[in-house]
Formats: C-alpha cells, structure tokens, sequence
C-alpha cells in the first residue's frame, strides 16, 4: 500500500531525540542580515579592495577563426597566447561519451558568442569596460551550426573537429531499452505518440558570477572568493588546469545572489584571473554583466521529446519509447558536463508512471551556441511535460478521466524499480492525486469551463504528477560514470568549551537555509538549543572534502551526516554525563542543554560538560579523547519525493495570454524539517517554472548571435505573474534516509511547466488548437489558434 | 554595464540649460528622469559627453490648465499624471496611460518631456500626445521657441523634429468635455513591459452618434500610427451608453488591422501585432464607454 508510515531503519537515534526542532518552522539564520543589507557579496569584497578590475572580451561571432587581438600600449590585455594553463576537459567514462576541450581562453577559434577571447584590467570596472573598447579583435568568419537540423544536415561543419562516434556533432549518443520492449509494443491495443520541446532557458540567478582573487603576500598561496555551488570540486578543477597543488588554492563562497545549477560548472574566466593575479602579485575581481551572464553563464533545457506509449484499452501503460534531442551548445562542463541533461533525460522516464517495458534513445547535439550546464530540475521540468503530455493525450484517445489514466498507472507498490533501474522509495503518488483533485474540485472544472465559455472566456485546467530524484549518493553518481563522482557527505562536529556546537559541512549552500535546517537536526540529537549550532560551510580551508549543494542533496546527505555525527558526539556527553553522575550512561538522555538522569531531577549542564571535555581532561573516563569532536560521512543510494501540481488558467482567445487563476502545489518531501523553508523552495521553484512555462527564453538569431541579452527580452516573471501558490503536504517516512527527509529542492520547477501547458491546451481544446512547446508565448498560443482555424476552414 | 566617461553640469532654470546646452549641442544630452538615456549609457550605445541634469530646473515640472488647454511642464513625473486629480476626460485618460509605464520606481522619476524626446515607439505618452494632437514647445538659443504639433514631432523611432541645441520645455493637451469618450489599452507579456502594441481612441459624440474619431496605435510602426481607415468606420455610428455595438468595434479592429503594416521582431511577429490590434481596439472602445458611465455615474 502506498503512504505506509515506514518505520524508518534508524530507529534507535530517532528515539533518543525528543523532535523538538525537526519539524518545527523556526525563522532563518540566514534572513536577518540578508534583509538588512547586511550580507556579503563578492562585490562588496571587491569594493573594499584595492583590487584591479577585468572585464572580458567576447567573440561576437558563432564560429570563425580567431586571426588576431590587439590593443594599443597602455592596455594589459591577456590572450590565450599569455595562459599556460590546460584547458578544462570535463569526463564521463562511457563509449558514448566524446571528450571536448574547453580552452581557458578562445585560440584560433571561436565557437560561440560569448565565447572569451581576451581580458584586459582597470582599477574600476568602468576603466576596464574602458579598456575593452579599445581591443580589436579580428575573426574570419567560418558557417556556423545554430542548430539541431544545422548540425546533424549533410556535410554540417564540426563544432569541434574530434572524432564522433555515430553522427557529426553528436557528443552523446546513448540507448538503453529492455528485453521484452519490442514484443511489449507490438502486443499493445494502441501506441500513442506525442513531442514536446523546450526553448533554451537561463537560470538567471540575481547575482550574475563574481570571483575575486587575492594572493597572501607571505606564502604565495591565492584565494579565490567566487559564486560557486561547488567549492571543493572547483579547486581541484582549477588546480588541475593551473598544475599547482590543491593547498595553494582556499576557494571562498561568500553570500550568493542565487545560483541554481548555473555557478555549479567551474568558470574559465577564473583560471584567467588567478592567472593575472599571480603574475601582478595583486587582487583582481571579475564581476560579471547581465549582458555576459545571458551570453556566457551556461544555458539550459533546450530538448525535444517524441514519445510513444505502448497502452492497453484499459489504459495501462504497457511500454514507453523515447527519442530525445539536447541541443547542448559548444562545450561541456566542469564537472558534470553536457551529459546530464541528455542522460537524466533518457534514464528518469517514464517518471512516477509504472511502466515495464522501455526503449530510450537520447543525443547531446554540439552547436556554436553557449554551452548548457544543469539547471534547477535538469532534464525533468522537461520530461515531466513530455509524460504529462502524453497521459493527456491518451485519455483523450482512449476516452478515460485524465485523473483516471495518472490513477491507474503511477506507481503504487513500493520500493519499486522502474525499467532503467531506479528505486522509487516509499511514497504517495495516489494519495497526492486523490488529495489534488479533492482539494481542487477537479472534475467539476468542465462545469466552469462551459459556464465561462458562454461568455467567449476559456478556461483550463490542467495537472502533473512526478517525482523528484533528490539525495543521490556516491553509488547513482557511479552508475552515470563520472570521472569525478560525486555522492558522499563529510561533516566535522565539535563543541567548544562554552557548549556551542560548530558543524563544518562540505555541503555549500547559497540560500536553501542549510544553516537553519541543519541547526535544528544537530538541536535534536544533542539536546542543545538551534541557536547554540554554527554551521560552517563554503572554504575550503575550513571544512572537510565535499560535493558542494546541487540536486536537492545537502538537507538529505549532509543532514544525514550530521544527524550520524551528532548521535556519535551524543554518546560521548552520556558517557562524560554518567561518570559526572555517577550513573550508567544508558539512563542518561540530552534535553533543553542538559544531560540528565531519566526520570530524575539529577542533572549537568551540556556546557558544564563541554568546558570539561577541553580543561579538565584528567576527570574525563577512561577511553575517551579530549575535546567533544565527531566526524561522520553519510552517503545514501537516494531518494525520490513526489508531488502533484494542478494549475488553472484563462487564455485570451484574442491575444494568446495566459493568466494563472489557481495554483496548487501537493507536495511529499517526507520528514520536513522546517516546513516553511520546504514551502520556500516550492513556491521559488514553481516561479521559475512559471517562467519556463509562460515567458523565458534565449533566442538566436539565424547566424548565431544571442537576441536576448538583457532583462528586456527575457522575462522571468515577476511578483504580478506570479500567483498565489498553495501547498499542501503529506509526509511519507521513507527508510531510505537517516532522517527520513526527501529533496526537495527542484520539484517546483519540475512540475509546472507540465501542469501549466495541460491547462492551456485543455483551455485550447474547443479550439482544436495545441501547444507543445515552451515557453507557450502569447504569439505561440495564437499561431495555434490560428492554425487550427486554418484547419477548420481548409477541411470545411 | 558602465557608461563612458561624461562630464555633469546641473542647471537649475531653462536659460542655463539652453546656454549649456549651446556650447556643444552634439555632445551634450540633458538629463531628465535618466530611465531611458542611463541605461543607454551604461550599454554604451549613447556616449555624451556632457550630461545636463534638468531637475533642479523647478519651472520645467507641473501641470497647469491654461485657457482650454492642460499645459504639461518636461519634467513632470508619469507618477504626478497617475495621481493627477479631476473627472474629467482627459485626465482619466492621462491616468490610464501613466499606470502602463513600467514600475512604481519609473513612474517616480521617468518624466513627460524625456518620454517624448525619447520617442520610443512603445512609449504611451507619444500615443497620447499624437491621439490628441498634442503642441510641443521647444527652445534654444539659436532658433528660440517652436510649438511643433505631435503629427511632426515624432519623425522615427528615437528621431523627433527636435535640433540638437533644442530642449522640450512643455506640451500643451487640449481639455475634453463631456462630449468626449477617451480610451486606452494595451498588451504587454508582463505588467510593467514595453507595450508591444497600444491602443487609444477618441470620440466626440453629439446625440448620440460619433461626430469625431481617433484611432491611435502603439507598436505597429516606428512613430505612433493614426488609423484612419478605423476612424472612418466609427464616424457617424451610434454611440450609446455602451459605446458603439460589437459588430461597429470589430469592423474599426479589422480596418486598422488591414491598415497597419508591422514589422516583426522578437517580441511579436506582424501577424501577432495585426492579431493584437483586432483585440485592443475594441477593448479600448469598450474602455471609453465606459470610463464615461464611470465619470457620469460618480458625479
Ligand atoms: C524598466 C523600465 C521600464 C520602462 N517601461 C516603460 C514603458 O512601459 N513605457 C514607456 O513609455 N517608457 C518606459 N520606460 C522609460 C521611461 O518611461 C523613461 O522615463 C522615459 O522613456 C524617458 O524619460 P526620462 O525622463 O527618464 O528621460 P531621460 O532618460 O533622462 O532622457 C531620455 C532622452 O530624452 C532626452 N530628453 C529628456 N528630457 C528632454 C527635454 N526636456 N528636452 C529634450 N530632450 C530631452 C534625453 O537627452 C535623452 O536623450 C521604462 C524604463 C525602464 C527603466
């Protein structure tokens, strides 16, 4: 049955701790000096700096030969010529995988606009934009490959000039499919096929990237304080292009104006600021532009799905068959690279649908455009759309309840393994459906709609149903086959002699209110109040080797860890406890920052404790070290929580506009820890993708040059766009984390452009006009109405 | 994104800036609410080399009426015409286009004059003026004071019949009785956007039937476009509490639709322009009737 209430594996910590905190909305940590305008930027590092300024020169062509770069005297400009370094060269480990070399710096060729040829320096930022009016560049023009069809027509120019495997231009060409596939769709009543595709996207974090590198005057050693997600990993990446060792290099992340999987991909620009900085022996920042985040920083998300479900009358899915194309620009990234969109694509399908049979094929295409890196849900918002697509339009065709064909086919047993391997933990996919409809009168929506159409007004309904992948550890990172896995989560936790508690994470959070979430879980196992909890994170002088935060895996792994390492630390209190007491340590239990006997009034302060472990060591027992320091890794095989989005909106037959009337969110993320923070992260995601969905999108221009590249083109949504979102939640207790939590930092994204589009085309219907790709612009939703007037007419 | 080295010069009269101003009219721009010409500074596509800040001249801002005309100073904020008093037509109308540009923080210090002086072919406050014929006095040193009427004004898209040494000193609206029927509507992706295309209208009524008609639009030309052909169907149509009858409304949105002849961009393919005029027109019609039940109701 789904929804059991598991009892989760860990049963003997959980017990111990009263659950005080977990659970609990307390305020964030991080909120009072970010609200006051406190907080520290890496421009405000710069600012109070005397540091030199770079600002980069950018190809302005997609493809051509780089002839030269000059630039009178007077000017320090830096070329690729200058850099000793080795280009990034990102790995998967897998035959289908086509390494590429991302040069520092563009050399002999440029391969998109953006693409950093230069830099030149200024004491401000205005002196050096200065500067870079004043280099000429000189770059013969080569044709370039814009697109998909572009790259993959006959006798298409290589982005790169490697050897391809397959097809020219094809840097991934992946398969998977199962035994009984083929024998699965031919023996099905009917096979329905649908596409979907997504414009590419920019996660466009407030903040645009911003690195500032100082060198300490005694001993050489550079720090570099960057945007980045992830702090350990950038350094071994920049190590390795730069041929020093790692303890050279302390990697800083200081407050961070939003990053979203685009500050995770190690910047080139950096390695040329290191590089500057080394030889002048003096600071310099790079703050990047608005206008070079959307030409440079990493887009996202530009995919097609054709699908095909092998379905019984009945409905039940019998088999699925995919054919996804990534259009993944010209390089890959650090460390992840160009494979996770395509890979997550062709592995995460059929999502939260149970489906025996599978046949994926999924392409990563090269094309002289800006490189694409993860993005807040990756590959899901997309494939989400493309399986909700496809039960819309096989209820249609096989006459059932759009609510009754998600019923009979998501997953209901559990744990269960989906056809590409994945195990789906316990979860409530019915009941987050049931709840869903329920709680938005669902099948009387036809009533509305008819109600309003009387009026010429169309209304819609529409809904997706998914899960989320959140949590991976080492083992999922190692099936992907990444040259640098990622997984495992260290923490290091002491007490100091006052009784304060520091916890030094290798997770790197940049506004998911880790410090706060995680204070609360460390308050549990201890006994102590959150606030006596620091949280130490992003240095990586100060914290142990870690992954950095990414996929919706710092609360469930490095809050593992941290639960694992306070329940070791809690061990050694009780046994300070009891030889203080003078009792056994079994009875002794940590509550409101004291150690106490159960049962009695007997007890000794945690601090007492604390000053005692580091000034008193000779009272300490026997077997115990001095000090109160534990160390714990967590590394878990995963963890899916699911959620059911449901949107309703009107479109204006007239202008194509959309508006979103309703809005709800039922959302499993298993044990929340801080409920209001789980809704921060819903009600964030689902604002991006509502931009997904109705209004952002990068455009290219036919020879390659990026259109939109400032905040009058691309439109994310604003406060006005942007509904009221409801939540709703159940809690499901999945054994297959310590804490029972899920992640749940993507699903917002992930379910809205899906629940989104249902609604409009549902409001399309009486106009026999679709839309299947996003953003579903205003101009989109009219060219389909027209269309499909067209059509009447034509047949009439 | 920071602008070329410049040089500040603040005035705080007409006379100063028009002296200013004639030291070097080709390198110099004044600088009014600074929302369109800072960030053309900052992308470095305008470059002056001296900024003459105008803000601090007090005899540039306010609106006043004049014998039977609203005389609007340059540096009138788009806020003080949002929060601009009276129930008349003409400024229900001012107020209706004012909550169209952009955010709060805009309508605060964007301005009148720098609007039409920007000549944007989104902008609202170039449809109002050319909807209502709009006099637009200027000066300079050399050729002293113009009154130029907004059908010359606005010559292209950032081109207006103004010279380089000239400065916008005010514009002068005419007052609408209760024979007038204003309007004004348009679409835009996100509130606070550029209108992709805009929509004003005007009817004078006399028992009844529509005696005069303005059919403006925003965004299907580089310089506010005059609809004549949807002017003609509305002239001496019926005219009721309701505004004209659906069928009217439709037959002036097909007429300007026909007439106008975008260009597409990223924003909006000239299909989807002709599409938007179908809808705004009668929308904006619909508006005009009704701001006058509204006016007539609340008297
Ligand atoms: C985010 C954003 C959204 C916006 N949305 C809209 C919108 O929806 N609709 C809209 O119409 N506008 C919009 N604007 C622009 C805004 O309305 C500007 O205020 C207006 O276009 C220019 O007025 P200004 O006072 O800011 O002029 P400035 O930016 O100071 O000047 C603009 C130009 O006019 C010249 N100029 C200014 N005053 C005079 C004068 N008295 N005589 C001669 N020349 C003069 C300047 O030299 C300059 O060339 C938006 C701006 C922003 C930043």
């Amino acid at each position: 049955m789904a929804c059991a209430q598991t009892t989760p594996t860990v049963e003997s910590t959980k017990s111990q701790a009263s659950q005080a905190w977990v659970g609990r909305t307390i305020p964030r940590v991080e909120d009072p000096p970010l609200l006051c305008g406190q907080g520290t930027f890496v421009a405000d590092i710069a600012a109070g700096d005397n540091c030199l300024y770079a600002a980069f020169i950018r190809s302005s062509v997609a493809s051509g030969r780089l002839v030269s770069v000059t630039a009178p005297p007077g000017v320090h400009l830096v070329v690729a010529a200058d850099l000793t370094a080795k280009p990034i060269r990102p790995l998967l480990l897998r035959p289908e995988y086509v390494p590429i070399d991302m040069p520092i710096l563009a050399d002999e060729v440029v391969r998109f606009v953006g693409e950093p040829v230069a830099a030149v320096f200024g004491r401000t930022q205005a002196e050096a934009e200065d500067a870079a009016e004043q280099v000429q560049v000189e770059i013969d023009r080569l044709p370039a490959v814009v697109s998909v069809a572009d790259a993959l027509a006959d006798g298409a120019p290589l982005v790169h000039p490697v050897h391809f495997p397959t097809d020219p231009n094809v840097a991934i060409d992946a398969r998977r499919e199962t035994d009984g596939f083929h024998a699965a769709m031919k023996a099905a009543d009917r096979r329905i096929s649908i596409q979907v595709s997504c414009g590419r996207q920019s996660a466009m974090p407030m903040e645009a990237r911003a690195s500032h590198v100082s060198i300490d005057r005694s001993t050489g050693r550079i720090t570099l304080t960057t945007t980045a997600q992830m702090p350990h990993v950038i350094r071994t990446g920049l190590c390795d292009s730069l041929g020093i060792p790692e303890d050279q290099l302390r990697v800083v992340v200081p407050d961070v104006g939003g990053a979203f999987g685009a500050k995770q991909p190690l910047a080139r620009e950096d390695v040329v600021l290191i590089h500057v900085a080394r030889q002048l022996g003096r600071s310099v920042a790079w703050i990047e532009t608005r206008e070079e985040n959307f030409l440079a920083a990493w887009h996202s998300r530009e995919q097609v799905y054709q699908l095909t479900g092998g379905f019984s009358t009945d409905g039940t899915l019998l088999c699925l068959q995919s054919e996804i194309t990534s259009d993944v620009g010209a390089y890959s990234c650090y460390p992840v690279t160009f494979g996770v969109e395509a890979l997550m694509a062709m592995n995460e399908l059929p999502g939260p649908y149970a489906c025996p049979e599978y046949s994926g094929h999924s392409r990563a295409i090269l094309t002289n455009k800006c490189p694409v890196a993860p993005y807040r849900g990756v590959a899901r918002p997309v494939l989400t759309m493309a399986m909700e697509r496809l039960m819309e339009v096989a209820a249609a065709e096989l006459g059932l309840g759009r609510v009754e064909i998600r019923l009979k086919n998501v997953v209901k047993e559990y744990p269960h393994r989906q056809a590409t391997g994945f195990v789906i933990d316990p979860s409530s996919h019915v009941e987050a459906l049931e709840q869903a409809v329920a709680a938005t009168d669902f099948d009387a929506h036809a009533r509305r709609k008819e109600e309003a159409a009387k009026h010429g007004r169309l209304l819609g309904i529409g809904m997706s149903v998914f899960s989320e992948s959140s949590g991976f550890g080492t083992s999922a990172f190692a099936e992907r086959k990444m040259a640098i896995t990622p997984g495992y989560e260290k923490v290091q936790m002491s007490f100091d002699p006052s009784g304060n508690v520091v916890l030094r994470i290798g997770a790197s959070p940049h506004g998911q209110g880790l410090r706060t979430t995680l204070s609360q879980i460390v308050a549990d196992e201890l006994g102590v109040d959150p606030s006596r909890v620091r949280v130490i994170h992003s240095d990586t002088d100060a914290t142990p080797y870690g992954w950095g935060t990414f996929a919706s895996r710092s609360l469930v792994i490095a809050g593992g860890a941290s639960k694992l390492a306070g329940a070791k630390l809690r061990e050694q209190i009780k046994a300070i406890a009891a030889s203080m007491l003078e009792c056994d340590a079994r009875d002794i239990r940590l509550r409101d920052g004291n150690a106490e006997v159960t049962g009695t009034s007997v007890r000794v302060s945690i601090d007492e404790i604390a000053r005692l472990a580091h000034h008193n060591s000779q009272l300490l027992p026997e077997g115990l070290d001095v000090g109160l320091d534990a160390t714990a890794t967590y590394d878990p095989k995963g963890t899916f929580s699911n959620s059911v989005h449901v949107a309703e909106v009107e479109v204006d037959p007239a202008t194509g506009q959309t508006t979103i009337l309703r809005y709800l969110v039922i959302e499993d993320a298993g044990v929340m820890v801080n409920p209001q923070i789980v809704e921060g992260q819903i009600r964030g995601g689902v604002a991006q993708g509502i931009g997904n969905a109705l209004y952002e999108e990068l455009l290219y221009d036919e020879r390659g040059v990026l259109t939109t590249t400032s905040l009058l083109d691309f439109l994310p949504p604003t406060m006005a766009e942007v509904p009221t979102i409801e939540i709703q939640h159940l809690e499901t207790i999945s054994d297959f984390t310590v804490t029972g939590a899920k992640g749940v930092g993507e699903g917002g994204t992930m379910g809205a452009p899906a629940a989104i589009l249902n609604a409009i085309n549902d409001a399309l219907a009486s106009t026999g006009g679709a839309v299947t790709h996003v953003p579903a612009t205003p101009q989109r939703v009219r060219e389909a109405i027209r269309q499909a007037q067209r059509g009447k007419e034509e047949s009439a | 994104m920071k602008p070329a080295p410049f040089d500040y010069v603040q005035v705080t009269s007409v006379a100063e800036a028009l002296d200013a101003l004639a030291a070097d009219p080709d390198q110099s721009k004044l600088l009014a609410g600074g929302q369109s010409l800072v960030p053309m500074m900052n992308f470095r596509l305008a470059r002056p080399a001296v900024l003459i800040d105008i803000n601090r001249a007090d005899e540039l801002n306010g609106v006043a009426r004049d014998g039977g005309r609203l005389r609007i100073g340059a540096t009138t904020r788009h806020l003080q015409l949002q929060n601009l008093g009276g129930d008349d037509a003409l400024s229900s109308l001012l107020r209706r286009a004012a909550v169209h540009i952009g955010h709060l923080p805009i309508r605060t210090v964007g301005t009148f004059g720098g609007s039409l002086a920007h000549c944007d072919a989104a902008s609202e406050w170039c449809l109002v003026a050319r909807l209502l014929d709009a006099e637009i006095s200027t000066a300079s040193r050399e050729r002293g004071v113009r009154t130029i009427a907004a059908e010359n004004f606005f010559q292209s898209l950032f081109t207006t019949a103004m010279l380089p040494d000239e400065m916008l000193t005010a514009v002068a609206l005419p007052l609408l009785d209760d024979q007038h029927h204003a309007g004004f509507v348009e679409f835009a992706r996100r509130a606070g956007d550029f209108a992709i295309v805009s929509a004003a209208v005007l009817v004078r009524t006399v028992d009844g039937v529509i005696r005069t008609a303005r059919v403006c639009l925003g965004g299907v030309s580089s310089v506010p476009f005059r609809s004549s052909a949807a002017e003609a169907v509305l002239l001496g149509q019926p005219w009721s509490e309701d505004g004209c009858a659906a069928r009217v409304s439709a037959a002036a949105a097909d007429a300007a639709a026909t007439e106008v002849a975008p260009t597409g961009d990223m924003h909006g393919s000239e299909d989807f322009r002709r599409d938007l005029v179908r809808a705004l027109v009668p929308r904006a019609l619909a508006q005009a009737a009704d701001s006058t039940r509204n006016r007539m109701r609340s008297r």
